[in-house]
């Protein structure tokens, strides 16, 4: 299987630039198998990322067109491609900073106008490549290079977000489950319409590290044992949701 | 596809066009396949005709969340084919500066039409200015090329959009078109021919889409969807796209021929226009409308048998070095009247040779021809 799909990758291309332990490559390896099961044509994909570590998930890796693009513009970008050639399979991939801090603006705007786009937003709760600052998913009172009192603020709900502007598909899972993030992304593929998927991922390196949150396997242990399904969350209190990881769909116009 | 000739869309014949108007009609001639902007004043019109005019001849007009991304899909747009404009003022030049040094250094052809109003900051929203020109040249950061023209009539807003266009695709760079507000928002008759000389960026299958080995310097431009499995990227790259982030040599290398793209090609990119310079011994350096002043005045001194000349320049960036050091080695004196501080006169001071005097009006309104008499007569 691995293997196989080292024909998505571009040639010549040996190791990736990811820390040891960072989901956003366990992330890559899952975008890579939907677009296998889907068998897409990768001459008919075009890859636009921002700046970040998620943003080097496509560039240079995939083996397609790729546009790695300014901090935060991405869906503005793909706009552009997106409506002069409508053929073109557009997939955002990008980190929750790039998507929804400095790119908030451009993000609901995308949702709202339904373009046929495909957004992958790796969550890792702050930005990787900058060092571990906090980000508009931190979670309250977590530790980052500029918070290190802990967060004061709340996180943003991304999916809530994107689901209130417009967008026909939103799912939420995390890099730890596998199987369903795959079929989400295989899901959003397919969609016509503003489709997005968060990918909650764990930075070890940054992230980890100042939360006290252990080796990288004791990170995707801990997002792990937080997961919970929306259809279960929807039993609980607040109190009993406190820092957990809601997943599932929670907007399927097809469906 | 090179050098071509195609019809004009516009019937040929005699338009009562405002500025504005022309911009877009200058957008449909060159085949412009992609508009994205934001209103603001005093742009907008050109906005709204596009948008009505877009509709009919199958072209995409966007009106986007804002300026960053106008520009930014605009470069989206362009590698995906279409040949690309935004339209913006002064608010929305300063936001779009980050994507402009984007699609410098990603070599991304785009027109970005900047309707010139009083500054700084919100400053005087209807009024005219031409305080940006810096600003075009050094906007963004780092080091980048672009060519920016200065059009002075209605016609040459049509004409010099169609040239912006011929430009970027030639050049594989963006292209600043310096309108003014006084120019957008004045109604002149024009003249549409029947045909347009349009250029269309080159492919070449296979080519290295960031690096040439022709003495132009301009590589082949490739586009999205054809299984090129292109890697375009802001960040410094090999000539096909791999990130090369601590090369110094690679870096030093892109960035050189970045520029010598344009500076080399200055002959066939700059354009001006000579006036009266035969006998000479006074030159007024201007562009835009201050140029229309300052030939009705130098026409009425004249009249007095007073030996003044006009140059007026049609391109800013790149700047006409050896014309400015030629001019500056016949004249005793250049006068640069500018609607700004004082910004062109400063690159004249830095190629000619005679003594050269500023006049700045930043009052919001056009440099009257009586004041450029003043001027000339107080030399
Ligand atoms: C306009 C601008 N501001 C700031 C930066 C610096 N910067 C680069 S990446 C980044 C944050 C990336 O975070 P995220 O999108 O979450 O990606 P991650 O690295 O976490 O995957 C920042 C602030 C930049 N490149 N451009
Ligand atoms: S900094 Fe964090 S997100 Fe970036 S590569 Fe390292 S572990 Fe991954
Ligand atoms: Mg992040």
């Amino acid at each position: 299987m691995v293997r196989e799909l080292e024909q998505y990758l571009r040639p010549g291309i040996g190791i990736t630039t990811f820390c040891p332990g960072c989901g956003e490559a366990i992330l890559m390896g899952l975008i890579l198998r939907a677009i296998d099961e889907l068998q897409l044509n990768m001459d008919e994909m075009l890859f636009v990322s921002g700046i970040g570590c998620a943003a080097w998930i496509p560039s240079p890796y995939f083996n397609a067109d790729t546009l790695h693009t300014l901090h935060g513009r991405t869906i503005a970008f793909a706009t552009g491609a997106k409506l002069v050639n409508p053929k073109l399979n557009v997939v955002v991939i990008s980190g929750d900073g790039d998507l929804s801090d400095i790119g908030g603006n451009h993000l609901i705007h995308g949702a709202r106008r339904n373009i046929d786009l495909t957004v992958i937003c790796a969550n890792n709760m702050n930005y990787g490549m900058t060092g571990g600052q906090v980000c508009s998913t931190t979670p309250l009172g977590a530790i980052t290079m500029t918070t290190h009192q802990g967060n004061p603020y709340r996180p943003f709900d991304l999916c809530r977000l994107v689901k209130a502007a417009g967008a026909v598909y939103v799912a939420r899972y995390a890099v730890t489950q596998p199987f369903a993030l795959i079929k989400s992304l295989k899901k959003a593929l397919q969609t016509t319409g503003f489709s997005f998927v968060e990918a909650v991922t764990p930075c070890p390196v940054q992230f980890g590290r100042r939360n006290n949150l252990g080796s990288p396997a004791d990170m995707l242990k801990d997002i792990m044992s937080r997961c919970i399904m929306k259809d279960q969350a929807e039993k609980l209190s607040p109190e009993e949701l406190k820092d957990r990881i809601i997943t599932g769909v929670f907007r399927d116009e097809a469906d | 596809m090179g050098r071509h000739e195609l019809k004009s869309i516009l019937p040929a014949g005699s338009y009562y066009f405002s500025g504005d108007e022309a911009v877009a009609e200058g957008a449909i001639a060159a085949r412009c396949g992609y508009c994205a902007g934001y209103p603001i004043t005093p742009a907008t019109e050109t906005l709204e005709r596009i948008s009505v005019r877009f509709e009919k001849i199958g072209a995409v007009f966007m009106q986007m969340e804002d300026e960053i991304a106008s520009i930014c899909s605009c470069i989206g747009a362009s590698w995906a084919g279409a040949k690309a404009m935004t339209i913006t003022s002064g608010p929305g030049f300063s936001l779009m500066q980050e994507g402009i040094g984007y699609a410098s250094f990603t070599e991304t052809p785009v027109v970005i039409v900047n309707t010139q109003r009083s500054g700084p900051s919100t400053g005087q929203a209807t009024r005219v200015g031409s305080g940006d020109i810096m600003q075009a040249k050094w906007g963004s950061h780092g080091d980048s090329q672009n060519i920016a023209l200065s059009p002075w009539s209605v016609q040459e807003l049509y004409d010099q959009t169609i040239r912006a266009f011929n430009l970027a695709e030639r050049y594989r760079v963006p292209v600043l078109l310096m309108a003014e507000e006084a120019t957008a928002h004045l109604r002149e008759r024009i003249q549409v021919s029947e045909k347009v000389v349009l250029f269309h960026r080159e492919k070449k299958a296979g080519a290295p889409p960031f690096g040439t080995r022709e003495n132009d310097g301009v590589p082949p431009m490739p586009v999205f969807g054809e299984g090129e499995k292109l890697l375009v990227t802001g960040s410094t790259h090999d000539e096909f796209g791999v990130r090369r982030i601590t090369d110094p040599v690679l870096q030093e290398k892109l960035v050189h021929r970045l520029h010598d793209k344009i500076r080399n090609n200055r002959r066939d990119i700059i354009q001006y226009e000579n006036h009266y310079l035969e006998d000479a011994t006074i030159a007024v350096v201007c562009y835009g409308f201050t140029a229309r002043s300052s030939l009705f005045a130098v026409e009425r001194l004249r009249d007095e048998g007073k030996k003044i000349g006009v140059v007026r320049l049609k391109t800013l960036w790149p700047f006409p070095e050896e014309l400015i050091s030629n001019i500056g080695a016949k004249m005793k004196k250049i006068l640069v009247p500018e609607m700004n501080m004082g910004q062109v006169v400063g690159e004249v001071m830095k190629y000619a040779c005679c003594e050269v005097i500023p006049y700045s009006q930043a009052n919001g309104e056009i440099i009257s021809p009586d004041t450029i008499i003043e001027q000339l007569r107080r030399l």
